[in-house]
């Protein structure tokens, strides 16, 4: 079940990229970089907090599978030394001006227009804050 | 007056947003886990998304629903933020998180 919950979760990781590809197609940069910085990363990460703290734990068996789990990714060290590489290897390309001002408009509106949206923002986190502080309080 | 082109492009992202959404209510239909209940929930929102950038997009707004959209995101998180505590702390209490043994309040 639990390897089931966490390839539904990545899987919904893998679909917020998904999504984020389609919102520069279609000229929404700053929304792409908050979806794939929030959604595809925040919240896959508290989709698998939430599930490795719903499952029973066996500790004996935890141990054994922990021991598997490291022969299991002994490629993934090597992966990282490779992809950094290739990362900083390539050059990006740099971005042009009709970016730069749709950003800006975007941050006129956010600023000028839809001042109020932020208010509620600032309340909606502090509410969430707030109600998962209650939620997690001991007695 | 908006090109043809973008219209048609308009009709066939619409149809996967609707789509998207559908997969969203049946997840949240057939599950009885309530992890995969709010995985349901953040499909149907990503359905949502999709459509407000497509809408910006066709409109030539694009600026105006990026605004709209990074406060869909900030709600999203908050939501399963909370959502995800109390899933944990319905684990921590009845030691399960399947739909068909929490029946505390049932009537």
């Amino acid at each position: 079940m639990t390897t089931r919950l966490l390839r539904s979760a990545v899987g919904l990781g893998i679909t917020s990229a998904v999504l984020t590809l389609l919102m520069f197609r279609f000229k929404a940069p700053l929304a792409a970089v908050f979806e794939l910085s929030v959604c595809s990363g925040l919240i896959s990460v508290v989709f698998i907090s939430t599930i490795s703290l719903t499952q029973r734990v066996d500790r004996a068996r935890l141990a054994v599978r922990r021991k598997e789990r490291f022969g299991k990714f002994w490629y993934l060290p090597i992966l990282l030394i490779i992809a950094t590489i290739f990362l900083l290897g390539i050059e990006l390309p740099a971005f042009n001006l009709a970016l730069k001002t749709n950003i800006s408009e975007v941050r006129d509106i956010i600023w000028n227009v839809r001042h109020l949206d932020l208010l509620g923002q600032m309340a909606i986190l502090l509410a969430a804050t707030l109600g998962v502080a209650m939620l997690f309080k001991q007695k | 007056m908006i090109e043809q082109s973008v219209i048609n492009l308009f009709g066939i992202f619409g149809i996967f947003v609707i789509l998207v959404f559908l997969v969203g209510i049946y997840c949240l239909l057939v599950t009885f886990n309530l992890v995969r209940a709010i995985i349901g929930i953040e499909i149907m929102t990503k359905a949502i998304t999709l459509l407000l950038v497509l809408v910006g997009y066709v409109t030539g707004n694009s600026a105006f629903t990026q605004a709209l959209v990074i406060t869909l995101i900030v709600i999203e998180v908050a939501v399963i933020a909370v959502a995800g505590g109390i899933v944990i702390s319905i684990f921590r209490i009845h030691g399960t998180i399947d739909t068909r043994k929490l029946r505390n309040l049932k009537g």
